[in-house]
């Protein structure tokens, strides 16, 4: 199919790796030429979904994590997955303030934040197999037509 | 992390982004200073961020819920477009004053 792109990277499930799954998923979306705001956007979803992972699914022992991203048109598609411990009750899990770790200070925020920021989000997942995050945005919706005014 | 403590008044000068990865460490040392120098008010200065995900919010949350047990407060400063943004969504504006400066 014409005009789309697909990366896929792996990566071990450490917290020093949050920042580059966020850069990296950054440069790749930048060939559909988004606004400051809607980078930061994904990069902000990007983080939750693997800290979550790496909290969560891992729970803190080190393994894989997989994220692919496919750009169609205007649209990125973003995948990020593991093969942890999955989710018992999705439904609960994404409720604002729910936290299964309380005694780690976690906000209980990270799911409502994938929502805000993105368009859509999907949450796959089977307890003792892994749990699957899908997202997408589309980049430049409702973007003025112009930048600047002639004089 | 840079802190500066003036009485009992603690200012956490914030990374650029803050994420699971560095709010541990934000989370301990400033609770150390908090129980050391009995402080009552923590600032938040965002002057140098540009990212926070939830961890970000957990680590105020966190430090409002201590600070507020010892009969004190926590607000922000320095505050940019992005975090506004990420603060007011989280909800924690309701329990934090957002302090706005020119400089």
């Amino acid at each position: 199919m014409e005009n789309t792109n697909e990366m896929q990277v792996i990566f071990d499930s450490r917290s020093s790796n949050e920042s580059f799954a966020r850069v990296t998923v950054a440069s790749f979306m930048t060939s559909l030429n988004p606004t400051v705001e809607e980078v930061s956007d994904v990069k902000t979803a990007v983080s939750e979904a693997v800290t979550n992972a790496i909290i969560h699914g891992y729970e803190n022992e080190v393994h894989n994590i997989y994220i692919s991203c496919r750009t169609s048109g205007q649209t990125l598609y973003l995948k990020v997955r593991d093969e942890g411990k999955g989710i018992e009750d999705i439904k609960q899990a994404m409720e604002p303030l729910f936290t299964s770790k309380p005694e780690l200070e976690r906000s209980g925020m990270g799911f409502s934040f994938m929502e805000a920021f993105m368009d859509k989000l999907e949450v796959e997942s089977e307890p003792g197999k892994g749990t699957v995050v899908k997202m997408e945005k589309t980049i430049g919706k409702g973007r003025r037509l112009w930048t600047a005014q002639s004089l | 992390m840079k802190y500066q403590v003036q009485e009992n008044c603690l200012t956490i000068f914030l990374p650029r982004e803050i994420d699971h990865h560095n709010s541990e460490e934000l989370r301990k040392e400033s609770d150390h200073l908090i129980e050391r120098n009995h402080i009552r008010y923590v600032i938040f200065d965002f002057k140098e961020t540009d990212f926070m995900d939830s961890s970000g919010i957990g680590v105020i949350m966190g430090r409002y819920r201590r600070i507020y047990m010892l009969g004190g407060e926590v607000c922000a400063v320095h505050v940019g477009e992005r975090m506004k943004k990420i603060l007011t969504m989280s909800g924690v504006t309701k329990i934090m004053q957002i302090y706005e400066e020119d400089n």
